[in-house]
């Protein structure tokens, strides 16, 4: 699996009024992205452009990847909360890509994927018995079983505790390796753990944040990590 | 299990005191009993005519079954037909209110003079009196299937057909089973229409006999007959409707 690299570039308008105005973003291939801002300046919009969803705004520009081959199929996407369906075991919702596919459900890699995250245990369990942080570890063995060099992240990690969203972090930054990740968030202190590149945005358009030299994914209590991650969040509120 | 108990002994007592001011209403206004007769009188001609009210019984709430089966397999599949096509809404929503704004009454005598006086003519007013709901409430819920759901049906690349019966149906039966609920209340009121336009048989007949016949008390047992089957039913299929929505939905969520 090649990941491509990502290139958006254009404008977007709701109703006539500027979304954003003509901006370029550049996802390297195989890396993280983080995509930081206040809520409203259209960080979704830009994530949903790219995974082909409809998003309410006109946009005008290109999306496409470095190898020119079209994007669709090649993206997996986690969304603000998990969607995991209520009436299908853990299981049953990792093979559910394939299914709707039309494909046989490929039983062995499920299972192999379900203990990678953590959950053989609750393999047969449906999400409501299941915990925040477990229900974020099936909807991540879901988009792994996709298996798309593409992934676009919608602040998936948002409705979780402190302890559960590092553990998160730390499992999703491994077993996502080498693809071409979109991490749309909130939190300066995930940007940094995470990314390759962090990017701000504006109603100005796009500014590069400063990120530590480690590589991804970085201790939360190295030294540079947390200056860095102060840095960011005083960019953040500096921000207009 | 204890709630169902609770449930049983509240419908008791409700009961109970029903039939205390019902048996009070006879005794202050002194009602001759071909005009309202006790409910002890009414229980003694249930039992007497035990056997007459039970074969007409059996009639009406096969008509009822087989009508309910039918009109609920037509509506699911309706709204399936207009989920899958934006030119079958166009085409078939007009013709389904216009449909419903008919008023059964009107349409039985026909029915009865298309179809004749046996078990279809009962069993078409049925359908027709439940199909409405039952179409509106499954459609509505293949509509409003969470659109993350459907975001990430999208992305990863579902066909519209295995989207609609691996996501939207399940994500629909909880609306399907209020469609049913309604149902079981209509359908019973669809065979007795039926049977009082013409029949030869079943509650509806016995009952336009009995009030001919000023047996008023023969007419209220199988008015109570009727209402206890109606009963019964919504209860076997809210029954169902929560099995169904515990099945798909997250319990308290």
């Amino acid at each position: 699996m090649q990941a491509p690299a990502i290139t958006l570039e254009g404008e977007a308008r709701i109703g006539g009024a500027l979304l954003f105005p003509l901006l370029r973003l550049e996802l390297a291939a195989g890396q993280w992205t983080c995509l930081l801002g206040a809520s409203g300046v259209g960080k979704t919009t830009l994530l949903r452009l790219i995974a082909g969803l409809d998003t309410g705004a006109a946009f005008t520009g290109a999306i496409g990847a470095s190898d020119g081959a079209p994007l669709a199929g090649r993206i997996a996407y986690i969304g603000q909360a998990d969607m995991l369906a209520p009436w299908l075991d853990v299981t049953g919702n990792v093979v559910l890509g394939q299914r709707l596919r039309g494909e046989a459900p490929d039983m062995a890699k499920a299972r192999d994927l379900i203990a990678r995250v953590g959950l053989s245990g609750q393999a047969r369990q449906r999400p409501h018995t299941l915990s925040g942080g477990q229900r974020q570890r099936a909807s991540l063995a879901r988009t792994l079983m996709e298996d798309r060099p593409v992934v676009l992240l919608d602040e998936p990690f948002s409705a979780l505790d402190a302890r559960t969203r590092a553990e998160m972090q730390e499992l999703a930054g491994d077993l996502l390796q080498g693809r071409t990740v979109l991490l749309v968030t909130h939190e300066p202190g995930e940007a940094t753990r995470l990314s390759h590149r962090a990017l701000l945005m504006t109603h100005a358009g796009l500014s590069d944040l400063p990120l530590p030299q480690a590589q991804p994914v970085r201790d939360f209590d190295a030294p540079e990590t947390l200056q860095r991650q102060a840095e960011m969040f005083r960019r953040l509120r500096s921000a207009p | 299990m204890r709630r169902g108990v609770l449930g049983v002994m509240r419908g008791a007592v409700v009961f109970a005191f029903a039939l205390a001011l019902w048996q009070a209403v006879v005794w202050l206004t002194g009602a001759p009993h071909f005009i309202l007769p006790a409910p002890g009188r009414v229980a003694q001609r249930l039992w007497d005519a035990r056997e007459l009210v039970a074969q007409n019984a059996l009639v009406t709430f096969a008509h009822i079954l087989l009508g309910l089966l039918l009109g609920s397999a037509l509506g699911v599949s309706t709204a399936l037909q207009l989920a899958m096509s934006p030119l079958s809404r166009m085409v078939m929503r007009p013709i389904l209110v216009f449909a419903q704004a008919v008023p059964i009454f009107a349409l039985a005598p026909v029915i009865t003079l298309w179809l004749g006086y046996g078990a279809a003519s009962k069993i078409v007013t049925v359908v027709l009196i439940i199909y409405f709901p039952v179409t509106s409430a499954f459609f509505d819920g293949l509509m409003r299937t969470p659109q993350g759901h459907l975001d990430l049906a999208r992305v990863m690349g579902g066909g519209p057909l295995r989207v609609l019966f691996r996501l939207r149906v399940p994500s629909a039966m909880p609306s399907l089973a209020s469609g049913l609920r309604l149902a079981a209340v209509y359908a019973p009121f669809g065979a007795v229409i039926g049977e009082w336009v013409g029949a030869s048989q079943g509650l509806g007949h016995l009952m336009l006999l009995a009030n001919g016949r000023a047996q008023t008390d023969l007419m209220f047992a199988c008015l109570f007959v009727l209402a206890a089957f109606t009963v019964a039913l919504y209860y076997a299929v809210d029954r169902l409707g929560v099995g169904l929505a515990q099945r798909f939905t997250e319990p308290g969520g």
